[in-house]
């Protein structure tokens, strides 16, 4: 890719699990252990995997609402992972968040229109009279009357306090623009309205989307690449169509053989995934997702490097003797 | 509706409301019938607030209370009228021939007691088991369910166990008393789909296992084409279409089903297509006109606000409300 609006490299971010009398730090979560990867502009980038997977944590260490452990975070040629709060203020503008549920992210105490304002103000943008024809506009570009700028956001429905969540993210003209399960809280038939918003909208500003999310159908829907993740660590990554026709990785296999299709004359070939994602406290050592389904092999993948090796043009999968054919490991490992 | 011999419950013309809190009345289900044949899975469908759950709490007599009031109808099980069944016998109904299993696994069980006891509870309740023999029984449950080491595992809280291993608790607890019907009312909406496509294939095991019929209350499409035998679509508080599941995906006949079935995006999709939309949203439940509430969300004006459209047979099981602006071709019966 040319030009990337971001750039993940080796992105780590622990958490420190506390206890013992004195409250030291006695273990780390690694919510996020080690993920590479490129967005480029106009580009939608879908992030999918199980609860607790890091997916979310990655999202916010992306805005830098959490600070890295280690790596770096590059946004439109700037490191940022280490900038102060004064200094990213500014790059804010450029990179916005849609959180899941829109009833907690937006202020119950503020009018709509004050919570659409709220990044113009903060970013010193206009006065007062020009914010309001602002936040008109905007309030009209995502399918909502001028009027509700006057009311509160519990007022409205879910689809609607949604658009609303999006219209205050568009406020700054971002370049980006981090969606944390934007529409899983959302009824099938408004989802479907969210979702051509998000389009439309991306089409005409031209923006980038992470869009993460666990419902793989959508995550398909909307984007151009996907990357699949699991237990802090990407896994696949590859074009959104090529990764549903032909994946490689046996997680990718098994999450989309789990996707419940609408059709009842459709039967397809299950496989089939027992257990959970294990505590990301103490992750095996080796293959995570070798270590789930007790493969035979998992023993070898202890200390080995299971790193992303690009398969096919653009599709990159995590050489891991567990979690690929006896075929694509010959592939992988004669290219690593 | 159909012959009643192998149905395993009916309910007929069912109104269940709300009292406000200004002390005027909502109907939240509002004249609903359908039937749950033995052995077979009944979908219910919907978007929130149609009414789905109220419905289920209708049949076990859970509703909240003192707001919730079944105005009218029948709620027939295995012959007997539960609406005018005592509160003993309700008691008995519950947990023991109708087993529930709802949404949040969290909520269901309590955080205070150890899963044994919580499963022990109703083995000992309905089945007379002394503590005992319960605990071995609740050992021989949660293995049935898939959960590992299910001998530690009953010594355990709630909170030390995972979303899906609740949910295994939860139906574990629903089936301890081997009911004749099932009730689950969102199982998997808060698992993942590796989950709960465990779940949802769990109980397809144990209800062919056991026989029972069962209800499965959800809002995804999905799920319902892959595990149920029958479908009732519900918008706004009313049935407005119930079809076997294969009729139900090949030709929908109400409009409120037919974008339902467009809307959701599938792997088959086009990438980046515009996707089908209903426009606007369901009213609210205060302002529910007494005709067809699908023609008030698409905003048209006329008679078929006024009057609603009576529940017609348009092929054989296939039943819709035939409102005539919503249903195409109407000349059925």
């Amino acid at each position: 890719m040319p030009d990337p609006i971001l750039e993940l490299r080796d992105l780590k971010m622990h958490f420190p699990v506390r206890g013992g009398v004195m409250s030291r730090q006695i273990n780390s979560v690694k919510a996020v252990d080690g993920v590479s990867l490129s967005i480029g502009h106009g580009e939608t980038l879908g992030l999918v995997g199980e609860s607790g997977c890091g997916k979310s944590t990655l999202g916010k260490s992306i805005v830098r609402l959490t600070r890295p452990t280690a790596g770096s975070v590059i946004f439109d040629g700037k490191d940022i992972t280490h900038l102060s709060q004064s200094k990213l203020r500014p790059l804010r503008s450029n990179m916005q968040m849609v959180f899941q549920d829109p009833a907690e992210s937006l202020n119950s105490r503020m009018s709509v229109g004050q919570i659409i304002a709220e990044p113009l103000e903060v970013q010193k943008i206009g006065t007062k009279a020009t914010r309001r024809d602002t936040v008109e506009q905007l309030l009209e570009r995502v399918g909502m009357p001028k009027s509700a700028a006057q009311r509160f956001s519990f007022e409205f429905s879910g689809g609607q306090r949604q658009r609303i969540g999006i219209a205050r993210a568009l406020a700054l003209n971002p370049d980006m623009i981090v969606l944390d399960e934007p529409v899983s809280a959302l009824d099938v038939s408004v989802q479907s309205q969210v979702l051509n918003l998000l389009l439309d909208l991306q089409s005409e500003y031209n923006m980038a989307y992470l869009f993460i999310a666990h419902d793989l159908a959508v995550v398909k829907h909307i984007s151009d690449r996907v990357a699949v993740m699991y237990l802090g660590k990407i896994v696949e990554l590859a074009d959104a169509d090529a990764i549903y026709q032909n994946p490689r990785h046996a997680y990718t296999k098994a999450l989309i053989s789990a996707i419940p299709e609408p059709d009842p004359m459709i039967e397809r070939p299950r496989v089939h995934l027992e257990g959970e994602v294990p505590s990301p406290i103490n992750p095996p050592e080796g293959s995570a997702f070798g270590h789930r389904i007790n493969h035979p092999r998992y023993e070898e993948t202890i200390g080995m490097d299971l790193s992303m090796v690009e398969i096919e043009k653009g599709h990159w999968v995590a050489a891991d003797p567990c979690c690929l054919s006896k075929e694509d490991f010959t592939q992988v490992s004669s290219l690593s | 509706m159909s012959d009643t011999v192998d149905n395993l419950l009916e309910v007929k013309n069912l109104v269940t409301a709300f009292r406000l809190e200004n002390g005027d009345w909502v109907r939240a289900v509002d004249g609903i019938s359908f039937h749950v044949p033995k052995g077979k899975t009944v979908g219910i469908v919907g978007e929130s607030g149609c009414g789905k759950s109220v419905t289920a709490m209708s049949v076990v007599q859970l509703l909240p209370q003192p707001m919730g009031h079944i105005l009218d109808g029948e709620v027939i099980f295995k012959g007997e009228d539960l609406r005018s069944a005592s509160s003993e016998r309700m008691h008995e109904v519950r947990g023991g021939e109708i087993g529930v299993i709802f949404q949040e696994p969290m909520m269901a069980l309590n955080p205070c007691h150890r899963i044994g006891k919580q499963i022990s509870e109703s083995l000992i309740l309905h089945r007379g088991m002394d503590k005992r023999e319960a605990l071995q029984e609740s050992v021989s449950l949660l293995e049935k369910v898939g959960i590992p080491a299910p001998e530690k595992r009953v010594m355990e809280y709630p909170h030390q166990l995972s979303g899906g291993m609740r949910q295994r608790v939860v139906i574990a607890i629903a089936l301890a008393c081997k009911p004749d019907l099932l009730i689950a009312d969102e199982p998997t909406t808060a698992l993942d789909v590796t989950v709960q496509s465990q779940i949802l294939e769990l109980i397809e095991d144990l209800q062919e296992e056991m026989g029972m019929s069962t209800i499965l209350i959800t809002h995804d499409l999905g799920v319902i084409a892959g595990h149920c035998d029958e479908v009732v679509v519900m918008y706004a508080g009313r049935i407005v279409e119930h079809a076997p599941v294969n009729e139900l995906y090949a030709s929908p006949q109400h409009a409120y089903t037919k974008g339902l079935l467009s809307a959701i995006p599938t792997l088959a999709t086009p990438r980046k297509a515009k996707l089908k939309t209903i426009e606007g949203q369901v009213a609210s439940i205060k302002d529910f006109v007494p005709g067809c509430r699908f023609c008030q969300r698409m905003g048209r004006s006329g008679d078929t606000l006024l009057n609603r459209a009576p529940f017609i047979e348009i092929s054989k099981n296939h039943w819709v409300e035939a409102c005539p602006e919503c249903v195409e071709h109407n000349e059925a019966k």
